[in-house]
């Protein structure tokens, strides 16, 4: 075999462990949920194997899906605005801070040392009718009895923000901590103020990162299911609770596939967006 | 028959002289080559291994009775390990139980016959040996019979304990007086807007709607003015809770003044001291639980499993630890002193006071009154 044969097989050895864990754990099940969204549920007993269009039909043209669809990428959208505005300023922080960087990023990782559920149930003991917020203020006398605070979209939006701000903030930190201080100082030394140094120099530069960012917390938020559940109110639902509704409440499987590649397609078109303008490079970055 | 009673069958032939040594030891090979084969691809193996056997039940102060009173004697009896799993609702259970290759789910704690009826239509049922099972003559026949009528030649399942799920309200803010009054109405009351809770399962919605618009929850004319109801209750609730824990912690803290309750939780939040009240408004959701042994199960060790659940002193033991009543019959075993005194129990032992769920309604509706729940809480 000569050199260039060779050299052209080696990454195709060497990427086949991966190649093989992602055709037989991604590729094949989601065949699997292909071929079950043209199938059909029997009222009681074994779904109707075949192919059939309905729940497709009924998945693109049912309002109900398709508002509770926009319904999930509003507050998916929310949730990634309110990180971008928290998670800057953190992130521009970290980067920026000279000594305790590391401990700094420690803490940034903590949250991930503690179970997302968990953490999002720590919120009823904060929020509560008799959480610490509440009990704080009736000690304070702002207050003459509980508020309400639990058990709304906020608290949805609250939950998210709180799961998916470490992923914003990383990908901003990688971001800002690829650009050449230098800039900003020519920029001040031809006279631009520090403010001015900021938009027109280090957002500009960073916003690769904050895109990043971004895809990240708009696409698990889209897809998240728990919070919903743990935090809203009977009305509040994402996409990814309906999925769960079909296939474990309802045992309606082939509605469940049809639904959940509905959202599978939704957010990888956002994906191929994203990597059209911005490639994925640096979300790489961030994710490493 | 498991795999320890096919060897032993086996050798026996052969020590009888029916096989020649050269077959007996050609169908161990063979045995030993196929379980070889089949284990790394199929768990099936492992449930026949009569060392141990999977038990599902509802999690919180229900598994750790089962566990105390019943799990851990059984296993220093017996030596056969009971791996105990939890569900937080019967759908989710079948859901894992029909992707699940049989015999990797084997005995599960399900509520209602509507749910036998269900494992039946998806071919799960076992059948059980009630040879095997002595302590099942002390089971009142109400219970059994409600299996029959589902499978009229076998049991898949021994009826293990009864509840009802009726309203469960604050003291502090609703008296008794007022619970008796209103019935099912108190869910529906504007006065208590934002303190209102629900179970989150289109079941017990429709049956509440129905009551709630002074229909027979088995016989619904008019399911337009039920759902309607339910979009009522939806409107003024502040939670739908999904499971027992979440339940009590909604009453516990107050979050919550009045909610559809299982009795067996109130009494335990009673237990802790909270002042809950707890009232079956007429025709309230009355229920019975069984241990259902999942076709592909090793079924002899599940069946004795079974009969010592049923012996009187685990079941009594386990009863008082979850606060339903047994399903043992009151008027052939002495209860003692604490079980007449649980929410539902039904001293004549023919459950007549209480209105259980038709299977064959329910189930029938199934389908369509399932998904339309999961819009009408949404808001449609």
């Amino acid at each position: 075999m000569s050199i260039e044969a060779r050299e052209r097989r080696q990454p195709w050895i060497l990427l086949s462990p991966a190649l093989t864990a992602v055709v037989l754990l991604l590729i094949v099940p989601l065949l699997f949920i292909v071929v079950y969204s043209f199938w059909l549920r029997s009222a009681t007993g074994a779904d109707t194997a075949g192919f059939y269009l309905d729940n497709w039909k009924k998945v693109l043209s049912d309002r109900f899906y398709r508002d509770i669809l926009f319904s999930t990428l509003r507050i998916a959208a929310i949730t990634t605005a309110a990180c971008a505005l928290l998670g800057y300023p953190a992130a521009y922080f970290i980067a920026r801070s000279r000594g305790n960087k590391l401990i700094l990023l420690v803490l940034l990782m903590l949250p991930f040392w503690i179970s997302y559920i968990i953490r999002t149930m720590s919120w009823i003991n904060i929020l509560g009718t008799s959480g610490a917020l509440n009990s704080l203020l009736l000690m304070l006398g702002v207050i003459s009895e509980p508020i309400q605070m639990l058990y709304n979209e906020t608290t949805v939006i609250l939950g998210l923000v709180h799961f998916l701000l470490p992923f914003m903030v990383l990908n901003i930190y990688v971001s800002l901590e690829g650009i050449d201080t230098n800039l900003e100082d020519a920029a001040n030394s031809l006279g631009a103020t520090r403010w001015q140094s900021f938009l027109q120099v280090t957002l500009p530069l960073s916003l690769p990162g904050l895109a990043a960012g971004g895809l990240l917390c708009f696409v698990l938020g889209a897809g998240t299911y728990i919070t919903p559940v743990i935090l809203g109110g009977p009305r509040d639902a994402m996409f990814a609770n309906l999925v769960f509704e079909a296939i474990i409440r309802q045992l309606n499987w082939p509605l469940g596939s049809a639904l959940s590649l509905l959202l599978l397609a939704v957010l990888g078109a956002l994906v191929l967006i994203y990597n059209r303008y911005l490639g994925m490079s640096q979300l790489a970055k961030g994710l490493g | 028959m498991d795999n320890t009673t096919r060897y032993e069958r086996l050798r026996d032939r052969y020590r009888n002289g029916d096989i020649s040594r050269r077959k007996f030891f050609g169908l161990i090979g063979a045995a030993g080559a196929a379980y070889g084969l089949q284990t790394p691809f199929a768990k099936y193996a492992m449930a026949q291994d009569v060392k141990q056997v999977r038990f599902d039940g509802w999690g919180g102060v229900v598994s750790e009775a089962f566990r105390k009173h019943a799990f851990d004697p059984f296993t220093a009896k017996t030596g056969i390990t009971v791996v105990d799993g939890t569900f937080p609702g019967g759908d989710e259970y079948l859901a894992q139980v029909r992707a699940s290759q049989p015999g990797e789910y084997n005995i599960a704690h399900l509520s209602g016959v509507f749910d036998y009826a269900r494992y039946h239509n998806f071919d799960l049922t076992s059948e059980l040996n009630l040879d095997n099972i002595p302590n099942m003559a002390n089971v009142m026949p109400a219970l059994i019979n409600a299996f029959h009528a589902v499978t009229p030649d076998s049991l898949s399942a021994a009826p293990y304990d009864y509840g009802s799920t009726g309203l469960a309200y604050n003291r502090k803010y609703i008296s008794d007086d007022e619970a008796k009054e209103k019935g099912a109405m108190l869910l529906i009351d504007d006065a208590y807007k934002g303190k209102i809770g629900g179970w989150s399962d289109w079941r017990t919605r429709v049956w509440y709607g129905a009551l709630q618009t002074g229909q027979d929850p088995n016989d619904i004319q008019d399911i337009e003015a039920v759902w309607d109801a339910v979009r009522k209750h939806r409107d003024l609730a502040l939670k739908y809770w999904a499971s027992g824990a979440e339940l009590m912690s909604l009453l516990a803290e107050e979050e919550i003044y009045v909610t559809e309750a299982w009795s067996g939780r109130v009494y335990a939040l009673q237990e802790q001291g909270h002042d809950i009240g707890y009232y079956d408004p007429p025709k309230g959701f009355g229920w019975q639980e069984c241990l259902f042994v999942i076709k592909g199960s090793p079924m002899e060790a599940c069946e004795e499993l079974l009969n010592f659940m049923l012996d009187k002193e685990t079941s009594i033991a386990v009863a008082e630890g979850q606060n339903y009543p047994p399903a043992l019959d009151p008027t052939k075993v002495d209860l003692g002193k604490k079980i007449p005194t649980l929410p539902a129990f039904d001293p004549t032992g023919t459950l007549a006071g209480l209105t259980f769920a038709n299977p064959e309604y329910w189930n029938g509706h199934e389908a369509d009154w399932s998904e339309t729940f999961s819009r009408v809480q949404r808001g449609y």
